[in-house]
């Protein structure tokens, strides 16, 4: 632990740490723009010099500079005040001032250094260096003109994301970052890029000239398009969502979030269900509330108790409670979220969660991977288990190929595979210190059993990976029957209450009374007999618990459009129409009753589901995997299939479409 | 500075390079230069063969050889590396050829000590011959490019020309070495100074005689 001096206070840093982290402990601001606490050191922009004693009498890049014992460092000398002005200047000389044109305008680092450190004007009269636009993708727009050439997106791309696709080319003032042959940037992490940019260069496509930061309201939220519970702000002006940036929590997503919790807040304003309707001689026609509560009580009126639930993909804890609060109280318990129908036992929440936790996956030193297209099923995992490999882990997938970004070994589709593991397999998971498990929702039915059995023989950690945002959250509110979907169709019951559940199959209950509460108009809208506009993840209050079992609180950040209410209200107006008392009258009495029934629902943070169950050591895994649960990465949900940047996502990006230059 | 972008990718280019590989002798030198880095580390010979596929193909179109697109992803492909990550190596340095050059690849100095002792008639005398700065004559011989300090400063002005370095020219003499080039002869290499061998002091003292006996004083001999 070195002791140094940072402006005349005397500070002692970590072991490692470098002279600018020093200075940051010692609550010293220093400019930078390279510099960035999770990517490599590259110290190249030169802004963050600062004069350091013992050393030479010059100024020097503190970002690269290791800080030792007894080092002397200044940040407040006319020495080091030239130094980075000298800098800027160079910066600036070939830099457009295009900001008032510029979407980077004030959230951007340059225009906030030069604020600092710039001259009122510039000495340079010679013609400023321009470059051509690159083409990044759909999601990416370029001006790179503005690149300062700090190289963070090329060092995120190789490192963090795995897929080298963007690259510094030619030299001097002649660099240029690009892309190979101006190809899109390929990956579901692409448009992190976006926020690392320091500058204009790399700026987000969809919401090229939208807002300006200071008239958006900023609300902190959870992503729901998968399971991993990014912390995302929502950024909203008036009724609309104009974008979702990440939230830094090291926990969970780190400083990222994938392109499709990014981009998929365009289609919360598409395709949305702003009316009550029903189907009136076998079409869909507006109605009233009124109408279809009557209908609804109708239905039910021979026998309350005959009403099932369904909960969806992105719903919250608030809306399943409410729903089987409402259940309960017309005496029927037939509630189950998981709707393509997997009946995987619950009656251990430990053996179906992400035990690991997302931080701990990056100490495994042996992971295994049954049935799971990580990269796709939850990209910032992929990160972490990218990470472990970095630091030497071995990584072994059953189950179809996927492309990797780290070396991994393929040991075939058949989940057989796990009974009788190759030698060379077993013996690396036997003798690896903090082996890990992660079993995937196409595995659970086949081999569930045979990897809990398998976690335990190797004593290690046992992850299940969910995709659904409501998975954990439902599982915890008791939203799974002993057979899944089937023990719901068996039943038949008069009335279907489908919230939000878009991939379930509605054929079983074709004698049903189907009721969608649900905010797009998608696969359970067009299945449906009466819909109930309800509300996005982006237009409630609501809590998610995402697949190692954080419970993490999300707020409203907009009003839903037209008719379309909360779903809970929807669900409490639907009890006074059947005339029954469900015992909450206001959101916090709801979660009140939420957190009195299951008190870990209360708390943010990791939810304790106890030890895992024994194992049995008996267990066969069977079956063969042909293909992963995730068919197509940007259209998994209803609002992603209804914004319009996913579907060009999916077009040009997984389905090779040419892009519709000509409509532009 | 020359335009350096790569060849663009049409369908010609995919067509006429779309299938390179090396030869056997070329495959050799390159597994060579693959086996001087430890195992996985193969990504460390990018440059030798990023060399060895431009010599190749020089050797196929009887030129200096360049690097056309497919041929920088065959080197991608056997080194097993993004090929991104070998255009910016073939981008960077100026020994890879991008476009198409001529059988022989003028490179003229034109950096300050080689511009004071008289590049700017060098370049006269390859203009003279019909050669563009970064253009192919029309023969196909040559290619002109000026080039920064290549570091013959004592024996400016120099040239280079493919893999020979041609020093203390005048336009006579760099006339009489692409003369004897366009001849299909081979002209000697180095210096074309009469008298002089390499970069030793021109016209005095070269070898320190005195220096062998004793600790001889000799800044008043020169």
């Amino acid at each position: 632990m070195p002791k140094v001096t940072v402006d005349g206070q005397e500070i002692e840093v970590p072991d490692g740490a470098t002279v600018l982290q020093a200075c940051e402990l010692a609550g010293k601001e220093i400019p930078r723009f390279c510099y960035h606490e999770r990517l490599s050191i590259a110290g190249n922009c030169r802004m963050c010099l600062v004069e350091v004693k013992p050393g030479p009498p010059k100024p020097q890049a503190s970002c690269a500079l290791p800080a030792t014992e007894g080092q002397e460092i200044r940040t407040d000398t006319p020495m080091v005040k030239t130094a980075r002005e000298g800098v800027m200047e160079f910066l600036l000389i070939n830099h457009p001032l295009d900001c008032p044109i510029c979407d980077q305008g004030g959230e951007c680092d340059l225009q906030d250094q030069s604020v600092a450190y710039g001259r009122g004007g510039s000495r340079y009269h010679e013609n400023k260096r321009a470059v051509t636009e690159k083409y990044m993708g759909p999601l990416i727009k370029t001006v790179m003109t503005r690149c300062i050439h700090c190289t963070r997106c090329v060092r995120f791309s190789e490192e963090i994301a795995g897929v080298d696709e963007i690259g510094a080319l030619y030299r001097g003032e002649d660099m240029q970052i690009t892309t190979y042959l101006e190809q899109a940037a390929e990956h579901e992490l692409s448009a992190n890029v976006i926020d690392l940019c320091p500058v204009g260069a790399l700026t987000s496509r969809p919401y090229a000239f939208e807002a300006r930061p200071w008239e958006l309201k900023k609300t902190l939220s959870i992503d729901v398009s998968d399971a991993v519970g990014a912390n995302i702000r929502l950024d909203s002006r008036g009724r609309e969502v104009m974008r979702a940036l990440p939230r830094i929590n090291d926990d969970v997503n780190e400083e990222w979030i994938s392109d499709k919790a990014r981009y998929q807040v365009d289609g919360l304003g598409k395709r949305r269900l702003d009316k009550v309707f029903m189907r009136k001689r076998g079409k869909l026609q507006p109605a009233s509330w009124d109408e279809a509560f009557k209908a609804i009580a109708k239905q039910l009126k021979s026998d309350t108790s005959s009403i099932a639930a369904v909960a969806g993909d992105m719903v919250d804890c608030e809306t399943m409670f409410a729903a089987k609060a409402l259940l309960k109280a017309c005496g029927s318990s037939l509630v189950e979220g998981r709707q393509t129908g997997m009946d995987y036992d619950v009656s251990s929440l430990s053996a179906v969660n992400f035990n690991s936790t997302f931080a701990g996956i990056e100490n495994a030193d042996a992971v295994l991977i049954v049935g799971s297209h990580i990269r796709w099923e939850a990209p910032l995992v992929n990160v972490r288990i990218r990470k472990a490999v970095k630091r030497g882990a071995k990584v072994f997938v059953v189950g179809p190929h996927w492309e990797t970004t780290y070396p991994a070994e393929f040991l075939g589709n058949d989940l057989g595979v796990l009974n009788s593991l190759p030698k060379e397999v077993s013996e690396v998971f036997s003798k690896a210190e903090r082996p890990a498990v992660i079993v995937g929702g196409a595995a659970l039915k086949g081999a569930h059993g045979k990897a809990l059995a398998l976690a335990s023989e190797w004593g290690a950690a046992f992850n299940v990976l969910h995709f659904s945002a409501a998975r954990m959250g439902g599982l915890m509110l008791g939203f799974a029957q002993k057979g899944g979907m089937a023990d719901l169709a068996k039943a038949a019951p008069k009335v279907l209450l489908a919230l939000g559940a878009d991939e379930m199959d509605f054929e079983p209950f074709a004698d049903s009374l189907k009721v969608y509460i649900g905010h797009h108009g998608d696969r359970g809208a067009h299945a449906a007999d009466i819909i109930l506009p309800g509300a996005s993840y982006a237009e409630k209050d609501g809590t998610y618990v995402n697949t190692e079992g954080r419970v993490q609180f999300a707020e409203k950040a907009v009003f839903a459009p037209g008719d379309a209410r909360e779903d809970w209200t929807i669900l409490r107006a639907l009890a006074d129409a059947l005339k029954v008392d469900v015992g909450f009258d206001s959101f916090d009495q709801l979660q009140s009753a939420m957190i009195a029934a299951v008190p870990a629902l209360g708390e943010e943070g990791l939810a304790d589901y106890g030890a895992l169950p024994k194992a049995d050591a008996k267990a066969k895994a069977e079956g063969v995997l042909s293909a992963y649960p995730i068919k197509d990465f940007y259209l998994t949900n209803p609002i992603a299939r209804a914004s319009e940047v996913m579907q060009r996502c999916s077009a040009e990006l997984l389905h090779g479409g040419e892009l519709a230059e000509a409509a532009e | 500075m020359a335009d350096r972008t790569p060849a663009p990718d049409t369908p010609e280019l995919r067509d006429r390079w779309g299938g390179f590989e090396f030869t056997e002798a070329y495959r050799e030198k390159a597994d060579r230069a693959i086996a001087r880095y430890p195992e996985g580390r193969q990504r460390s010979a990018v440059m030798p063969l990023l060399d060895l596929a431009q010599r190749q193909v020089g050797e196929e179109t009887n030129t200096q050889g360049w690097l056309p697109l497919p041929v920088i992803e065959y080197v991608a492909d056997y080194l097993d590396m993004p090929v991104i990550r070998v255009l910016e190596v073939a981008t960077f340095y100026f020994m890879y050829n991008l476009k198409p050059v001529g059988r022989y690849h003028v490179q003229v100095c034109g950096t300050t000590p080689c511009m004071l002792r008289g590049s700017d008639g060098l370049f006269e005398a390859c203009k003279k011959r019909g050669m563009k700065k970064g253009e192919v004559s029309e023969d196909g011989l040559w290619t002109l490019t000026e080039v920064e300090c290549m570091g013959n400063c004592a024996t400016a002005p120099m040239v280079q020309i493919n893999d020979d370095n041609y020093e203390d020219l005048t336009p006579e003499r760099l006339d009489a070495v692409l003369d004897a080039l366009a001849k299909g002869e081979q002209p000697k290499a180095g210096t074309q100074e009469p008298g002089r061998h390499t970069s030793e002091p021109a016209g005095a003292l070269s070898t320190l005689k005195d220096m062998v006996s004793e600790n001889h004083d000799y800044r008043g001999d020169w």
